[in-house]
């Protein structure tokens, strides 16, 4: 980190504003000093398989899906048709670190190191603020927890995933790595099933609409540590909810390994809108698997920024399953120097009169790669469906690259199906008419990139479209 | 409140400007002062843009040899936000067109770079909406044209009155107003002229007044005309150059010109 001090005096820029969103690389890239309680060997095999279990007195049933998954995870290739894995070493990562914490739902209780991250991070504030709960994951156990009353008198449940298999069982097993993203979906699913740990279980129930949205924080801590955690949500029947997760690491020199999942699922006229800040530290891959199966007049709206990581492979699903269901994803990637960020979206339109909208920005910088890859498919029984993809591509520079990989696979010929993709590059012209009101280089950058990706930005709640834009800038500073 | 009312000087001195390897500009001589209003005028082609882009620093436009002088001081190879700091400010021709960025934000960003360069406070989101309303009704601007995204799918007119907007609210020492009169109507050329003028009696601006129609420089009166063809001056005079160009419209004076 030769460039600690510039990094100090660029920081000062961003005083101006409150909530959560006054943020420092610096912060998120120390570690703390907090010891955890156990830190299992790199490398996975049954054994630690079965110590995660174990650790957690999980039931039997769970014991087995881990168990059948490590088997799959052993069997089955790391995948090459996206970015270059090659240099991740599973067997160096630690699988399992069991924070030095129990789980409190009092702020006060939480061990001050990681009550001072998370107050850096400005979550306490937030909460008070415009949140209606707030679960932070600190490794791979929850530490802090907490619901607002009227929520839970409703009947909402916003649980540690780890508790919520305890004392939800039925909802749980019924849905865990079943129907939405079963075990055996691709290599890194079957490893998160053999080894998860944590995330967030959410329960709405019927008719419920949550107006205000719930976040949990996720930050990964510890060297060489993977993070596996897990979330569950159910969205029932005319209910309604925003879920907003954050994620930000320290940084290490060994590769860190990042693969949750996330379930969804969108019931009959319910609406789920799932937003969610990734911001990793340079050495972690992000290879994470985000699905929704999204039932008859259901909406699925989701938002990713993804940042920060070495490389990223996500493509948020929508699976169409019923009459009229729709979908909607928004995408910002970000890729600096030797980035590879390789994301998008899949639609599957399953039930007829089923609409979906894509639009993705992505934005490269010193020879950082953004991909989109998509789908867009269309079952054969699936009538009158209609799906529009929008990708655009902003270069801050030549050396930079941007890939579109947009798969369609329509086999229903009342389809109307569009798809429009863009690249541009800032231009000589742009920057000098901006530097001739007074702006730096570095400003004029910023507001060119602010305005391309303003559309997306613009359809998040207030603190986390300027949370957003402030990490943003902080990339077009270039850590 | 001006205190001090000296008066600061742009020099041009033999100044040869290339683009793309080709010379545009074959050494031109121009003094320019604050508080005066000097009219450039020219045929299409003749190298006016070409003048204000070297002036005010646009890298693609090279000064090969020759000097600009700002009170004094060689600013031949400042950046153009150097230049934009020390007072110049062009209205462009052409002004580039930024997406999702709003007239507002940009603003915002401008004013309180300047702000915080001069070791002023920053403006408020709402105290920069004030001063922009303020400034827009100078204009005949509506207010909602504030949340239209920079340039972008401005009509002439528009971007002109946006041009000018920026100048109210920079207050540069020196402004180059390239071709600001094409585009706007009569209308859109008294309420640029009297914005100007308002301007002026705030702080002694200097102006730069690149134009071939005659109806601007009446609004603005200017103290000194040049005229340029092919990157070279072919005349120069006071009030009354400026005068007789206006009674006979420019082209005939040209075409007069090119028949002695
Ligand atoms: N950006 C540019 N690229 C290439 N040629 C240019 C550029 N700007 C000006 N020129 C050339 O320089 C000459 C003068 O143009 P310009 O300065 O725009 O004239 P005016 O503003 O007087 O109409 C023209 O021949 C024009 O083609
Ligand atoms: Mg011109």
């Amino acid at each position: 980190m030769s460039n600690s001090s510039n990094k100090k005096s660029k920081g000062k820029e961003h005083k101006s504003k409150t909530i959560n969103v006054d943020i420092n690389r610096d912060i998120y890239d120390t570690a703390d000093d907090h010891s955890p309680k156990f830190i299992a060997n790199p490398g996975i095999n049954e054994q630690i398989v079965r110590l995660i279990s174990n650790t957690k007195q999980e039931p039997e049933w769970m014991l087995n899906i881990r168990l059948k998954a490590f088997k799959l995870f052993q069997k089955t290739a790391i995948p090459t048709w996206g970015p270059d894995l090659s240099e991740l070493d599973l067997n160096k990562i630690i699988y399992f670190i069991d924070p030095n914490a129990t789980e409190t739902n009092s702020w006060d209780q939480v061990p001050d190191e990681i009550k001072e991250t998370f107050e850096k991070l400005g979550i306490p504030e937030a909460e008070k603020k415009a949140l209606a709960g707030v679960g932070a994951q600190y490794d791979s156990g929850m530490v802090y927890h907490n619901l607002q009353k009227k929520l839970k008198d409703q009947g909402v449940i916003f649980e540690n995933m780890d508790v919520a298999i305890h004392k939800y069982p039925d909802l749980v097993k019924k849905h865990f790595m079943t129907s939405c993203i079963p075990v055996n979906d691709h290599k890194f699913v079957m490893l998160h099933a053999a080894v998860w740990s944590g995330g967030t279980f959410i329960y709405i129930p019927k008719n419920i609409k949550v107006d205000l949205p719930l976040q949990a924080y996720f930050r990964m801590n510890g060297k060489q540590g993977g993070q596996f955690e897990h979330t569950l949500i159910i969205v029932d029947e005319g209910a309604e909810l925003h879920y907003i997760e954050g994620c930000s690491s320290p940084r290490y020199q060994q590769s860190s390994l990042h693969a949750g999942c996330v379930e969804i699922f969108v019931k009959e006229g319910a609406t789920m809108r799932y937003t969610s800040i990734e911001n990793w530290s340079r050495n972690v891959y992000n290879l994470n698997t985000k699905r929704a199966l999204v039932n008859r007049n259901a909406k699925m709206i989701w938002t990713n920024g993804n940042m920060g990581s070495q490389k990223t492979m996500l493509y948020p699903c929508s699976i169409l399953i019923g009459e009229n269901a729709h979908s909607e994803s928004l995408g910002i990637a970000f890729a600096g120097n030797e980035q590879d960020q390789d994301t998008g979206s899949k639609v599957i339109h399953a039930a007829s009169n089923t609409t979906s909208i894509i639009k993705a920005k992505s934005i490269s910088k010193d020879g950082g790669i953004s991909s989109y890859r998509g789908l867009v498919k269309v079952t054969p029984n699936a009538k009158n469906i209609k799906s529009n993809v929008q990708c655009d591509a902003l270069l801050l520079d030549d050396k930079s690259v941007s890939k579109t990989f947009p798969a369609m696979s329509i086999n229903s010929p009342t389809s109307r199906v569009g798809h429009e993709a863009s690249v541009s590059k800032v231009s000589e012209e742009q920057l000098f008419y901006l530097q001739s009101r007074g702006l730096s280089e570095e400003q004029a950058i910023k507001v060119i990139v602010g305005g391309f990706i303003s559309p997306i930005v613009k359809a998040l709640p207030l603190e986390y479209a300027i949370e957003l834009n402030k990490l943003i800038e902080l990339e077009v500073e270039g850590m | 409140m001006e205190t001090t009312k000296e008066i600061q000087t742009l020099k041009i001195k033999n100044l040869h400007v290339e683009v793309e390897g080709k010379e545009i500009l074959h050494g031109i001589t121009l003094d320019f002062e604050s508080g005066n209003v000097h009219a450039i005028m020219g045929p299409n082609g003749s190298g006016k843009s070409t003048l204000a882009n070297a002036i005010m620093g646009h890298p693609k436009y090279k000064i090969t040899k020759g000097k600009i002088l700002f009170n004094g001081q060689d600013i031949t190879n400042y950046s153009v936000k150097e230049r934009a700091d020390l007072g110049l400010f062009l209205s462009f021709q052409y002004p580039a067109e930024v997406a999702g960025v709003t007239i507002s934000n940009f603003l915002r960003e401008a004013i309180n770079t300047k702000r915080e360069r001069e070791g002023q406070e920053k403006l408020s989101v709402i105290d920069s909406y004030k001063l922009l309303k303020e400034k827009m009704e100078l204009l005949d601007m509506d207010p909602k044209f504030r949340t239209r995204d920079l340039n972008s799918g401005f009509s002439g007119g528009e971007k002109k009155r946006s041009e000018m907007l920026q100048l109210l609210l920079l207050k540069p020492v020196f402004a180059i107003l390239d071709e600001t009169d094409s585009g706007l109507d009569v209308d859109g050329i008294k309420a640029v002229a009297k914005a100007i003028h308002i301007a002026r009696k705030d702080s002694p601006m200097g102006i730069i007044l690149i134009t071939h129609y005659e109806h601007f420089m009446r609004e603005l009166s200017p103290d000194k005309v040049t005229v340029l063809c092919n990157g070279k001056i072919i005349q120069q005079g006071s009030k009354e150059l400026a005068k007789k160009i206006q009674e006979k419209g420019f082209n005939q004076f040209v075409n007069e010109q090119s028949n002695n």
